[in-house]
């Protein structure tokens, strides 16, 4: 019964894959590796009670916590681009 | 009782996987960067609720089920924001929504 | 069933592999390697490693990108394009390949329980670890006991790949500090103006702390150990310089502290070797740290587990504020 779910999300995963590899922009890239970090999560949940060791869970915990420092630092790294772009056209570089 | 908590769990985790699989077609097929995200949030929201309450269901009350509503909490606290954070980043460089821009390969140019 | 699952997870992971390889445009490869990361715990997972896959989680989910965005930072978008023309090398290669794939057919089928690997001192681990140790998670028991020595030898690499980026990256104040003055703050507060990635990260912030130092004591009975726990906590003191700005980060712990860490959980797990020493016993036999030998092991693992998870927290965040503080100064 848990094969349904997991079935699911490898499909998922492997279309999240497409995704990131044909873009076309860079965010369709960060929102594919955003997805496949949430199906990874339900992934691993999912095959820790398959596997029946539901102490595992704290590998998905893991990635539930941190899984969008990733994003944050996408958004950081575009702020401080665009920052920089503001300063060189000013400097007329 | 358990065979009915059975088929209610077998049912949600069923559903999760429809949820999740029509999120993942809609993030490959959608036409642009938004309607793509909107699709991407579906599998993050619906469909982890559906499946982590399904599993859930199976756990009873133990530590694992504590551990998966942690889990569940704080994927549906980060998934929004990191949805969040990505349209700003988005709408930070330029692109807006409802224009099917395809070129936008470099940011921070 | 889970045979299919490996392969299918494993298909995706040589398609990400190949993508990383075939493009030019440095970002895409970075997130790609998010993906291959995240491919890789799962595989972790399924092959029963959850040591090792938690460690794949805690570095490649967060941090890893977050390094390499710094690293991008400094450098270009786009990979320098060479000649792709290059008999010679293509030769190589493929010789190499041919070779490394006919190795393979000498190796024992996954899981065979002739295989050297099991008949080796694996047994004798599994078989030692409840009366010489007595904790439940073997692969701890084997990291930090009976293979000490290997994971000090890691602990000095990590440490050695910390002072190598500080050398190269190396954040001299005095030079930067001129430029402090004249560059606004803007360039450098994070991301102080988006509310809605503030508020949660505010929130998480504790949690991962918090779940941090359950891996950290909770090594010994589930996955996880110094390692895991020394990447959490560093990506949740990483999550609050994203959000606050790197100089916040900075007064809360300042560089002389992740120094110190990262000296001190080297210092610390060299100094237990040496304590046993001292009191009698081989380096790193931690039995003799008490009179009852199970409780002088227990014992010395928490402490070379405190050790490794402070020097992996001090290095990775020195690293990131090294690359954070060049990222934010100088036009590239």
């Amino acid at each position: 019964m848990y094969y349904v779910a997991i079935i699911a999300t490898l499909t998922t995963m492997a279309l999240a894959l497409i995704r990131a590899l044909l873009g076309p922009s860079v965010y369709d890239r960060v929102l594919a590796v955003n997805m496949f970090g949430t199906k990874t999560v339900l992934l691993l949940s999912i095959i820790a009670f398959l596997s029946g060791r539901p102490d595992f869970l704290d590998l998905a915990l893991a990635y539930a916590l941190i899984n969008f420092i990733g994003v944050l630092a996408v958004l950081e790294f575009f702020r401080r681009g665009a920052i920089r772009k503001a300063s060189n056209n000013k400097a007329g570089d | 009782m358990g065979v009915l908590l059975d088929a209610i769990s077998w049912l949600l985790l069923s559903l999760g996987g429809v949820f999740v699989f029509i999120g993942g077609l809609g993030a490959l097929r959608m036409p642009n960067l938004y309607t793509r995200m909107h699709a991407a949030s579906l599998t993050d929201t619906m469909g982890a609720v559906l499946i982590i309450v399904g599993i859930m269901l199976q756990a009873g009350a133990s530590l694992a089920a504590i551990k998966l509503f942690a889990i569940l909490l704080f994927l549906l606290l980060t998934s929004p924001t990191a949805s969040n954070a990505l349209a700003s980043a988005a709408l930070l460089a330029g692109m807006r929504p409802g224009e099917a821009r395809t070129e936008d390969e470099e940011p921070g140019k | 069933m889970t045979f299919l699952f490996s392969a299918f997870v494993l298909t995706l992971l040589v398609v990400t592999a190949l993508a990383i390889v075939r493009t030019g445009n440095l970002f895409v490869a970075i997130m790609l390697t998010g993906i291959f990361s995240l491919l890789m715990a799962v595989i972790f997972f399924l092959l029963d490693a959850p040591d090792v896959a938690l460690t794949e989680a805690t570095i490649g989910a967060g941090i890893s990108t977050v390094l390499f965005l710094g690293a991008l930072a400094l450098t270009g978008e786009h990979e320098r394009t060479g000649s792709t023309n290059r008999p010679l090398a293509l030769v190589v290669v493929i010789a190499t390949a041919l070779i490394v794939i006919y190795a393979t057919f000498d190796k024992p089928r996954f899981g065979d329980p002739q295989a050297p690997v099991q008949q080796h001192v694996a047994p004798w681990y599994l078989e030692h670890t409840p009366e010489s140790i007595d904790i439940p998670n073997s692969v701890t028991a084997v990291l930090g006991s009976f293979r000490g020595y290997d994971t000090l030898g890691e602990v000095f690499v990590v440490f050695t790949a910390g002072i190598g980026v500080l050398i190269l990256l190396g954040s001299a104040p005095a030079m930067r500090s001129g430029k402090d003055r004249t560059r606004p703050v803007r360039s450098s507060e994070g991301l102080r103006h988006y509310l809605i990635p503030r508020v949660v990260g505010r929130f998480l912030i504790p949690v991962i702390l918090l779940f941090g130092l359950y891996v950290q004591f909770h090594g010994d009975y589930g996955p996880g150990g110094g390692f895991q726990a020394g990447a959490l906590i560093a990506a949740a003191f990483i999550l609050y310089a994203l959000l606050e700005g790197k100089e916040q980060a900075l007064a809360v712990l300042p560089r002389q502290v992740l120094t110190a860490l990262m000296v001190g959980g080297a210092l610390l797990y060299g100094g237990v070797g040496v304590a046993s020493m001292l009191l009698g016993g081989n380096f790193l036999d931690y039995s003799v740290l008490t009179s009852n030998p199970i409780t002088g092991q227990h014992i010395g693992l928490l402490l070379i587990e405190v050790g490794v998870g402070a020097t992996v927290m001090g290095v990775l965040l020195s690293v990131f504020h090294a690359f954070a503080a060049r990222g934010g100064h100088e036009k590239c």
